[in-house]
């Protein structure tokens, strides 16, 4: 199989806290979990507003899988590792051999 | 912010017809004003129109959030009204942000806020400089996102925001069971509560609206019937008779010869109203249709209510008396319409009147009879409704002539439309049947004639092949 990239996007509106917690969050799960095989770009929507219409943002913080499809966001500061990991379809890596 | 503490309160006029006047000059400026009312009551229809007209008519650029309609969808549907929402927002006129929630693509952990909305809104206002804004319906947040108490502080914060903004906003909420929207948004919209309505009464269909609550203004307080039609939402307001007519000096014939000469200036005066009232059998139509030939006969477009008789049978009927009306339905100078009372409601009667009024422009309108009209609405929507009637066809100067059906002894459904009419018209025929002696007689006499003097007999009148006779009452016949 080919090696998936996963394309992650991070809607954030400022330094706020619950911006920068999702921010430390999501990094972490990736390193953990899809070392090698991610990108997460981050939008603060306060620099470019118009950009919150195409993704269809209403809620700060956001973080939106663009790739693999479908489109799948998780909204709110991440903090529940397990509910992002299902919400984005990451298998455990722990699980992945058995 | 800015807080109007002095007798003046500011208003941004709804666009709808009427509600400008309940309201007491429109919603308030710069603040939020709830509307709010079940399915298909007409909210988003209203909260359009409020920026339809804001721009076409105030020059007010407007914002509409949609949480449930797409913009495609919001511009199909409105297209029939003649709102070209395209051309507006190529202007840079309107903008349609469509704020779509998909539930099931959607995660929540952890806290979050709605900035994102709020970024989405103040972009849109400020790419176009909008001084109105419509939110339709917010309240679509909650089926999508669980978290009620992060959704409740920021829906104030939100109203908080745009009050700041400065900005005049709609928001509309769904009606929930025990309070005025599911969600109880009026308790953070607490400037104006506007609660719209759409019921079924005796199977007839009934649009209401009424003002709930409106801070730091006066209001109308009572339910207003509205309607939808293709030029959107009208309400009809029972204060809108104002009397800045313009009078015509005119006079003009009844269509026989006999009824004239009761009258001072031998007919009645252009662009004002007459009130026939009478018992059954009393040849109102016969007089209606009088009215409707002497208007043929002057080339002036004429237009038949008929709520009793088809167009076919009232024709016949009057060919018998020779009051042929034919020719003037083939040349397409008379327009007969005839329907049920029942058939509709109230208001669809009133747009059906106000459409052809404005298709045909008659000179002449003939309603046959108006009290037809009393078993569809309650008493006093009929006299809104009528007074509404009077007062188009006197400001678009037409003749009007209305039949009204009495009982022998007065009862209640009589009496209404003539309490409601007989103030208004200014000329009131009465006729009635006067059974003596095995001997029916109809007599007619004029109560009142505005600006004229007038005859103060009781006239008798009897029917004849060659139509109506009227001779002075103590004679015997």
């Amino acid at each position: 199989m080919a090696k998936q990239i996963w394309e992650l996007r991070l809607y954030i509106a400022g330094q706020t806290p619950k911006s920068v917690l999702a921010l430390k969050n999501i990094t972490k799960y990736c390193r953990e979990h899809l070392e090698g095989r991610y990108t997460i770009e981050i939008v603060d929507l306060l620099a470019n507003p118009r950009l919150a219409e195409g993704d269809q943002i209403f809620a700060i913080p956001t973080l939106v899988r663009k790739f693999p499809e479908p489109l799948r966001k998780i909204i709110g500061d991440l903090s529940n590792e397990e509910k992002v990991l299902v919400g984005l379809n990451i298998k455990p890596a722990g699980l992945k051999k058995v | 912010m800015r807080e109007d503490k002095s007798d003046y309160f500011p208003k941004s006029k709804t666009g709808v017809d009427g509600l400008d006047e309940i309201t007491g000059g429109g919603f308030p400026k710069g603040r939020p004003t709830l509307i709010c009312g079940s399915a298909g009551c007409g909210k988003t229809l209203m909260g359009l129109q409020f920026l339809v007209k804001g721009i076409t008519e105030y020059d007010e650029p407007g914002v509409f959030m949609s949480f449930e309609e797409t913009a495609k969808d919001l511009t199909q549907n409105v297209r029939s009204l003649g709102y070209d929402l395209d051309k507006l927002v190529k202007t840079n006129k309107l903008k349609i942000d469509h704020i779509q929630i998909e539930k099931n693509e959607i995660e929540e952990t952890g806290e979050y806020d709605l900035e994102g909305l709020f970024i989405r809104l103040n972009y849109a206002i400020d790419a176009i400089g909008a001084k109105r804004v419509v939110l339709d319906t917010i309240e679509s947040l909650f089926g999508g996102l669980d978290n009620a108490t992060i959704l409740r502080s920021e829906l104030r914060r939100l109203f908080q925001w745009l009050k700041n903004k400065g900005v005049t906003a709609i928001i509309t909420g769904e009606r929930g069971e025990s309070s005025l929207t599911r969600q109880g948004l009026e308790e953070y919209v607490s400037d104006c509560v506007i609660l719209l309505d759409f019921r079924v009464i005796d199977q007839i269909a009934t649009r209401r609206l009424r003002i709930v609550k409106y801070r730091g203004s006066t209001h109308g307080t009572n339910e207003y019937p509205f309607l939808i039609d293709e030029a959107g939402i009208s309400v009809l307001p029972i204060t809108s008779l104002k009397l800045e007519h313009k009078t015509s000096s005119d006079v003009l014939s009844y269509g026989h010869e006999g009824l004239n000469k009761l009258f001072g200036k031998g007919g009645f005066f252009r662009g004002t109203s007459t009130l026939i009232t009478g018992t059954a059998g009393t040849l109102k139509t016969t007089l209606a249709a009088y009215f409707a030939l002497s208007s043929c006969q002057r080339k002036e477009p004429t237009l038949f209510f008929s709520f009793e008789e088809s167009p076919d049978q009232l024709i016949r009927n009057m060919s018998s008396i020779g009051v042929d009306l034919n020719p003037f339905i083939k040349s397409k100078l008379l327009f007969i319409h005839a329907s049920r009372p029942s058939l509709q409601g109230l208001e669809l009667h009133l747009l059906v009147l106000h459409k052809l009024i404005k298709e045909l422009k008659p000179k002449t309108v003939i309603v046959d009879p108006i009290s037809s009209l009393v078993t569809v609405g309650t008493s006093s929507e009929v006299r809104a409704m009528l007074v509404r009637l009077m007062d188009m066809l006197k400001s678009n100067k037409i003749n009007a002539l209305f039949t009204s059906l009495t009982h022998q002894k007065s009862n209640e459904y009589g009496d209404l439309t003539v309490d409601a009419v007989s103030s208004l018209a200014d000329t009131w025929i009465q006729v009635s049947n006067d059974e003596k002696n095995d001997v029916r007689k109809r007599i007619l006499s004029i109560v009142k004639s505005r600006g004229m003097g007038h005859s103060n007999q009781a006239w008798k009148f009897i029917i004849q092949d060659k139509g109506i006779k009227l001779t002075r009452s103590k004679e015997k016949a």
